[in-house]
């Protein structure tokens, strides 16, 4: 029997779909019951997709033409 | 989402790139160049040194796309140059990267652990969190700080999973590769790095 620690010991597997169809099942049963480990487990999917969302940051003009500086070097 | 690859595109670019492409090569610098840096501050301290490595990097990859073979994508076997290369960079500054789940320094160390009884029942149970959509809650600028301060605070095995796997959207096996390291010592590192910092958003969440 699964208790709700184990749960979220198996949260970030479960999010990915990378347990045993056999362990995903009782997972996802359990959610069905708890709802704070329900709770738990869309958090931690939720920040996954934060996570991917994070602003990233174009090259500065700059940087961009130093390596370009260096691609035309590399050339010859 | 970054769109899959078709097959021979890597090939096409490479191809591009020998050729003297100018436009080719800056594409490909506008693609990967940030997601490169911040790999790079996985193992070295500072940004000055990320920049350095990311540079050496680029040089890397000129140098060596006449032996590219197309069999990991270019991506990954752009990201793999560069961990070569952050790594002696960070030995040569004094910094041990170990990513190694048993080496890991939380080792045992459980973020929830006095959040459990004894029999594994929720003592103290997540708040609900009451805005769901991801785009919503990154508007406020304190909580993308709180994200970006929890990852820079990982241990680097943690650190470089998570940034590669959630926010670099690389797929498992690139991981493994990137980072030679196995598909189950990976699941394990990205869990931990989750729960922490999940736990870092919370508490910044409590705070309103």
């Amino acid at each position: 029997m699964l208790n709700c620690r184990e749960v979220t010991e198996s949260a970030s597997d479960y999010v990915d779909a990378a347990l045993p169809w056999r362990a995903r099942l009782q997972v996802r049963m359990y959610l069905v019951m708890c709802r704070f480990c329900r709770e738990y487990v869309r958090q931690v999917a939720l920040v996954a997709r934060m996570l991917r969302r994070l602003p990233a940051q174009e090259p500065s003009p700059e940087v961009t033409e130093d390596l370009l500086t260096l691609f035309r070097t590399e050339r010859e | 989402m970054r769109p899959e690859r078709a097959e021979g595109v890597d090939e096409a670019i490479v191809e591009r790139l020998l050729a003297g492409d100018e436009t080719a090569f800056s594409e490909l610098v506008t693609a990967h160049h940030s997601s490169l840096l911040r790999l790079a501050l996985t193992f070295v301290s500072t940004h000055a040194a990320a920049e350095e490595v990311v540079q050496e990097t680029w040089l890397g990859v000129l140098k060596g796309l006449k032996s590219f073979e197309g069999r990991a994508s270019l991506k990954t076997w752009i990201f793999r140059i560069l961990v070569n290369r952050a790594r002696t960079r960070g030995v040569r500054d004094g910094r041990t990267v170990t990513f190694s789940a048993l080496e890991d320094p939380d080792g045992e160390a459980d973020t929830l652990a006095d959040r459990f009884s004894a029999q594994g029942r929720w003592i103290e149970p997540p708040a609900m969190w009451h805005e769901q959509d991801p785009e919503a809650l990154l508007l406020r600028r304190e909580t993308v700080v709180c994200l970006q301060d929890a990852i820079a605070s990982l241990p680097s095995g943690q650190r470089a999973v998570v940034t590669l796997r959630d926010i670099e959207g690389v797929e498992p096996p690139e991981v493994c590769t990137i980072l030679g390291i196995t598909e189950t010592n990976q699941r394990v590192l990205l869990h931990r790095a989750r729960t922490k910092v999940r736990a870092s958003l919370e508490t910044h969440l409590k705070r309103g």
